[in-house]
């Protein structure tokens, strides 16, 4: 390493107090900024579960619809039209909704009901235990082995119970990539037998799933779907409008966006405040450098280094807290949202880039006027 | 000649409170001696000090080190000049206290981008010349006011400068410490390739020079180190 730098380290490292300081401060604020937004992160991606565990690449549904936990049923003419759309390659109806589980005990548990188009099972879940094909005996339901599993007694092949006053009985269990939000158990059964069994609407239809032919005919679909009167979007862009959703439309992102702005603000403050001092500390030394024959750019340099240093090292080590503790969490409860992502990395490093750019500013500031003439006249 | 100063003027502030430190002033240095620079305190001293090693500028006037006319460098090249030819010694050392006492010294040579090794092992050197070899690894604040000024001194001569700038540098010691190490300096560091210009008000250590610069008012007293009493 360049000598040079070698000394602004020391000098760093060597003042214990403030620079355990400079990094639990800026350890604290990368932490309470990675709590947030994974936090923030993981409600997203679990109010999105059933998009992802479905799998179908294109949804068509009411425009009113803004997320996958609720949905306005669309009459059947919809999906005859929808059928009709050239590059539709298939398209299937898919039900979602809530039904109220009696348990043998006598206790009630409300639960997610997910109806799979009878013909294609498109959109069924991995299969652990039983037969997917046992979806078609009388009164079948496939019960998803979550961490909600438990809500409905942890059921066995062949136990029964009531959904909405119809008799279900469990004939497999299964297992979805992303868990629900909301904590609620998830049963799969037969579109028909949804929509049957279930009190309903009118209009049967939750959504109806479209496999395009090819990509390109994406955007076509989009079209004549919204010539319908509907709304017809990729996995993706319900993803997205899922998120946005949260994002503005309930008070959760403008929340968590200020409590991170405050983590940011936390931090900024206590490491800007105190490299300060640490430069102020240091500043006649700076001088007698500046005599000796130290160019500013020089100077400069080390001050930079110094505020990367304790950035990247409270970067690091609130990064490893907010990961551990998200990760015992998670141990410990098993529906836990909160997922690190390579965005919510990005950008508490981004924030504590500016941190530390912010505190070398104030610092270089200091140094570049320092005149080493003062340095003689004491 | 080491050092020629010609009519050097400085002023601080705009007209109406306008302050004249110093007023055309003018004197060589030759290699070899240890001038003095002495005179009432607010006489200009360390004004004319500051200008002579390239840290204040002046109003008017040449300064002239080893031919080079040092005003005339940009400022990036006045800090190499006097990173490469002029040790300073400053009245209260400014040596850091989160260094080892060997890391201040090597710091010259560090800024000179010698590796750092080496530069560790040159100051090893220039220790034991001022007779610390042993407080290598203290921080400076662990010694005395004299050796935390010999520390200083080291690490003024760690890069073999030619010109040797004193700020009063027993002003913040005993007057034996301080007579013993303008001593030391005299004998030891001193020598035919370099110079030593030494600010002081202290009488006490008047002895060691070759000669005395006298200054009053901004002004070199008129006669006053006209003689090399060596
Ligand atoms: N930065 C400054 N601003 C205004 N006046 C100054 C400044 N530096 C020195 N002076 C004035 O210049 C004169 C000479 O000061 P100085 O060179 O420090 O004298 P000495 O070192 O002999 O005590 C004094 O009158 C002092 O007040
Ligand atoms: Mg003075």
């Amino acid at each position: 390493m360049n000598g040079l730098l070698r000394i602004a380290l020391k000098l760093l490292l060597n003042d214990k107090g403030k620079f355990a300081t400079l990094v639990i401060g800026i350890t604290f604020s990368v932490f309470l900024m990675m709590q947030m937004t994974s936090m923030f992160s993981g409600i997203l991606y679990q109010s999105a579960a059933n998009i992802v565990n479905v799998g179908a690449r294109m949804w068509v549904m009411d425009p009113a619809v803004q997320t996958p936990q609720n949905s306005i049923p669309m009459p059947n003419y919809v999906l005859d039209a929808v059928r009709s759309i050239p590059g539709v390659k298939f398209a299937v109806p898919f039900y979602v909704g809530a039904g109220l589980v009696k348990l043998n005990d006598g206790t009630y548990q409300s639960a997610t009901i997910i109806g799979l188009d009878d013909a294609s099972l498109f959109g069924r879940p991995t299969i652990i235990s039983g037969s997917i094909t046992d979806i078609y005996k009388n009164n079948a339901f496939i019960m998803v082995k979550d961490a909600n599993y438990a809500k409905l007694g942890s059921p066995k092949i062949g136990t029964s119970f009531e959904i909405n006053d119809h008799r279900a009985v469990v004939v497999a269990l299964a297992h979805t990539p992303v868990p629900g939000l909301f904590g609620l158990p998830t049963l799969y059964t037969t579109y028909n037998r949804a929509t049957q069994d279930l009190p309903s609407t009118r209009y049967l239809i939750s959504y109806i799933l479209v496999q395009p032919k090819s990509t390109q005919d994406i955007a076509a679909i989009e079209q004549q779907v919204k010539q319908l009167g509907y709304l017809a979007l990729t996995d993706q862009q319900f993803i997205t409008r899922n998120d946005r959703f949260y994002e503005f439309q309930t008070g959760m992102g403008t929340n968590i966006l200020i409590m991170t702005l405050i983590s940011f603000l936390v931090g900024l403050s206590i490491a800007g405040e105190t490299f300060y001092m640490f430069v102020l500390d240091n500043l006649e030394h700076f001088g007698a450098l500046k005599a000796i024959g130290a160019k500013s750019g020089e100077l400069i340099q080390m001050i930079v280094f110094q505020s990367l240093v304790v950035g990247f090292l409270g970067f690091g080590f609130g990064v490893l807290l907010s990961s551990t503790m998200i990760a015992i969490a998670k141990l410990k409860i098993a529906n836990y949202a909160a997922m690190v992502t390579y965005e919510n990395l990005f950008l508490a490093l981004i924030m504590v880039l500016i941190i530390s750019v912010f505190s070398s500013y104030i610092g270089i500031r200091k140094v570049i006027r320092i005149d080493p003439f003062d340095v003689f006249r004491g | 000649m080491i050092l020629t100063a010609r009519d050097i003027t400085k002023s601080f502030g705009e007209a109406p409170n306008q302050t004249y430190a110093l007023r055309d002033v003018s004197f060589d240095v030759d290699f070899g001696e240890m001038l003095y620079i002495v005179g009432p305190s607010g006489s200009g001293k360390t004004t004319l000090l500051s200008i002579i090693s390239g840290i204040l500028r002046p109003n008017g006037g040449d300064v002239v080190v080893k031919d080079t006319d040092i005003w005339k460098l940009g400022s990036d090249a006045l800090a190499g000049f006097r990173l490469q030819n002029i040790g300073f010694v400053f009245q209260d050392y400014h040596l850091f206290p989160r260094l080892t006492t060997l890391e201040n010294v090597a710091i010259p040579l560090i800024l000179r981008r010698e590796p750092w090794d080496r530069s560790l092992a040159e100051a090893r050197k220039t220790l034991q010349v001022v007779g610390l070899a042993e407080k290598e690894s203290l921080p400076p604040y662990k010694l005395s006011g004299g050796e935390q000024q010999r520390v200083s001194i080291a690490r003024a001569i760690v890069a073999q400068p030619d010109l040797l700038i004193f700020d009063e540098p027993t002003a913040s010691l005993d007057g034996d410490t301080g007579r013993k190490i303008v001593a030391f300096v005299k004998e030891h560091i001193l020598n035919a390739q370099r110079a030593i210009i030494i600010v002081t008000h202290d009488s006490r250590i008047y002895e060691y020079a070759t000669r005395i610069i006298r200054m009053e008012d901004g002004r070199i007293v008129p006669g006053t180190g006209a003689d090399h009493e060596k």
